[in-house]
């Protein structure tokens, strides 16, 4: 049992991070021009891994073997990391003195950034599953493109994440193939997934001048010139998996980017939101 | 602790003893780890089987109350720090079911005999968490609670049990370091953050002192599993080093253990405290706790709903065996 001055030691991965976001100077962070896209840009990463980590991290507890039940909440984990790191950077760019918990805890859906994909509900794990891997596959060629960004600081954060995100895709890729070519259930489980989900996919690439400001800055790559890596990477890995990609148009459900949000995105606010909501000024 | 009234084979003197069984105890006595391979009284294996698969199963059901506040955590850094401790609950009960196996019973089955009710946890788990003090709460009673009974057993005879033992203990001081940081932030918070530490504390006191199991004097299962080195101090013991320690830790939060008669004796030097409602205990063992269907219905679901993706993954695994063996006969 840990005696009482050891459970009373201050913070201290507060004080490591503020140490760390003082270790690298960053132009891109000052740039007054580029603010308002460089900071919803930032949004849009952070929003893409806090609502996605948040579906993921349901399963906790309820997951079909107890190794997948561990993989899971490991996974949500790592989202929940990357959403500090980037939120973070987001409220210092935005310099309004708010903090990455407030940008996740007090910002309406309106504000809310990320990719419809991520809000939707988790269905079995066969949705769960497949929506990890389309996103995956997305996640995993952006950080990388994000590594030799000309902003420091994201190149820094996508190092940091990438190393994770590689694991992610190698584990939903994985899972992808073996339930795909598992039995005749889990196939037909993982094909209607993959077509439930796939009008959902394509806003992943349809850029806006949110995209265009940041991608001319250098900081991010042209989101078109990515599709190509990922549509290479899902379909090989649906065809060692005997699904089929459906014939249908990726870019049906689009505007989570902009804010437009599907009707559950305000379920998970309403939840994840609750306590900094309910006790306004709190510290917890 | 995560093992309660598990049932012990009938204790033996020496002299009933066998050759085979004086020689064991005898190793014991020694301070010997048996493992998987060595000969062990029946009597051994299934006391063991009961504890380790009853401490498993209250690992993974523990996931439960505390995973109901995740998707809630008020900050991003609480958020994480939640799953990784519910993911490390998660990982316990893999160390666990394990360490059974080595005893020649499949996790599968232990399932089985979770979901039907043949087999228990720990009885703290049917409590509700029903405010986010009780993540700090849960964590700093019950896990301290747990550290109680678990410390000790880094020691016990069984060495798969014991080495799962000092793995998981690691983790467990974490834990309840993390369950008492929130219970500070509460306790020195707004007055409706102080509340609901308070309640927390009131809800949960009682309940922890159950999981150490019922008094000495009606715990009848204690002498073998004693002789055995697979309980290492009884029930009231524990009891009263949590009290102990437990104590001073809520007079540091500002918070009033809720109840009346508790007094530090100065003959004895330890506390004077309540024993817990029994009535209440062994309802709750028998399936009358707040919780308890719903913490089994999850469980059952979470298995039933998983049959298609367990059934996926060994179907593959079956069908690229046979790829392989097709390769191997092709390539000869
Ligand atoms: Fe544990
Ligand atoms: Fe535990
Ligand atoms: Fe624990």
């Amino acid at each position: 049992m840990p005696s009482l001055p050891d459970m009373t030691t201050p913070d201290v991965v507060a004080l490591a991070e503020s140490a760390a976001a003082a270790q690298s100077h960053d132009p891109h962070v000052q740039d007054v021009d580029l603010k308002p896209a460089f900071f919803d840009w930032l949004c849009r990463m952070g929003d893409n891994t806090l609502i996605l980590g948040h579906r993921i991290s349901e399963w906790c507890g309820h997951g079909p073997a107890l190794e997948e039940d561990i993989a899971l909440a490991n996974t949500a984990l790592d989202l929940i990391g990357h959403t500090q790191m980037w939120l973070g950077l987001a409220a210092e760019v935005q310099s309004e003195g708010r903090t990455a918990d407030d940008l996740a805890f007090l910002r309406d859906a309106m504000k809310f950034r990320n990719l419809q994909l991520a809000e939707l509900p988790n269905g079995d794990m066969a949705v769960t599953l497949m929506r990890e891997f389309l996103f995956d596959a997305w996640h995993f060629h952006m950080l990388t493109a994000l590594t030799r960004s000309a902003s420091p600081r994201v190149a820094e954060i996508a190092a940091k994440a990438l190393k994770e995100v590689s694991y992610h895709l190698e584990r939903s890729s994985d899972l992808v193939v073996r339930l795909g070519d598992g039995t005749q259930e889990s196939h037909a489980r993982m094909q209607e997934a993959l077509d439930r989900l796939w009008p959902y996919s394509g806003e992943m690439f349809v850029a806006d001048a949110v995209d265009d400001a940041v991608a001319n800055a250098g900081i991010a790559p042209v989101l078109a010139d990515l599709q190509p890596a990922w549509q290479q990477t899902v379909e090989e890995v649906l065809a060692e998996a005997t699904l089929t990609r459906p014939e249908g148009r990726a870019d049906v459900h689009r505007g989570g980017k902009q804010g437009r949000h599907t009707e559950h995105l305000g379920y998970i606010l309403a939840q994840m939101q609750f306590l900094q909501r309910a006790y306004p000024g709190a510290s917890w | 602790m995560y093992a309660q009234m598990v049932k012990s084979e009938g204790m033996k003197s020496a002299d009933e003893m066998s050759p085979e069984e004086r020689a064991f105890q005898e190793r014991i006595d020694r301070n010997e780890k048996i493992e998987p391979k060595e000969w062990m009284p029946e009597g051994y294996r299934k006391t063991l089987i009961r504890q380790i698969g009853q401490h498993a199963h209250s690992e993974i059901v523990g996931q439960l109350p505390e995973g109901n506040w995740i998707t809630r955590a008020p900050t991003l850094e609480r958020k994480a720090i939640l799953l990784a401790k519910v993911q490390d609950e998660a990982g316990h009960g893999l160390y666990l079911y394990s360490a059974a196996e080595t005893l020649g019973v499949s996790r599968d089955e232990l399932f089985e005999k979770l979901h039907s009710g043949a087999m228990k946890y720990s009885s703290i788990f049917n409590y509700p968490t029903l405010t986010w003090a009780d993540m700090g709460a849960v964590g700093w009673l019950v896990d301290g609670a747990a550290i109680m009974n678990q410390v000790p057993l880094q020691r016990t005879s069984y060495g798969p049990y014991s080495r799962a033992m000092i793995r998981i203990c690691k983790e467990e001081s974490f834990h309840q370091r993390q369950g008492y940081a929130i219970m500070m932030k509460m306790a020195e918070g707004t007055p409706e953050q102080k509340e609901m530490a308070q309640d927390a504390l009131n809800r949960f006191w009682y309940p922890a002192l159950m999981m150490f199991g019922p008094s000495d004097k009606d715990s009848v299962h204690s002498a073998q599993s004693m002789a055995w080195k697979i309980k290492m101090n009884t029930n009231d013991e524990l009891r009263q080093k949590f009290v102990d320690e437990t104590v001073p830790q809520a007079e540091y939060l500002g918070l009033t253990v809720p109840d009346e008669t508790l007094r530090w004796n100065d003959e004895r030097g330890h506390y004077d405290f309540a024993e817990p409602d029994w009535e209440e205990f062994f309802e709750v063992i028998k399936g009358n706790g707040p919780c308890n269907r719903e913490r089994l219905e999850a469980r059952r679901t979470a298995w039933d709903n998983g049959q298609w993706f367990r059934d996926g993954l060994s179907a593959y695994a079956d069908k690229s065996a046979a790829r392989r063996r097709a390769a191997t006969v092709a390539a000869e």
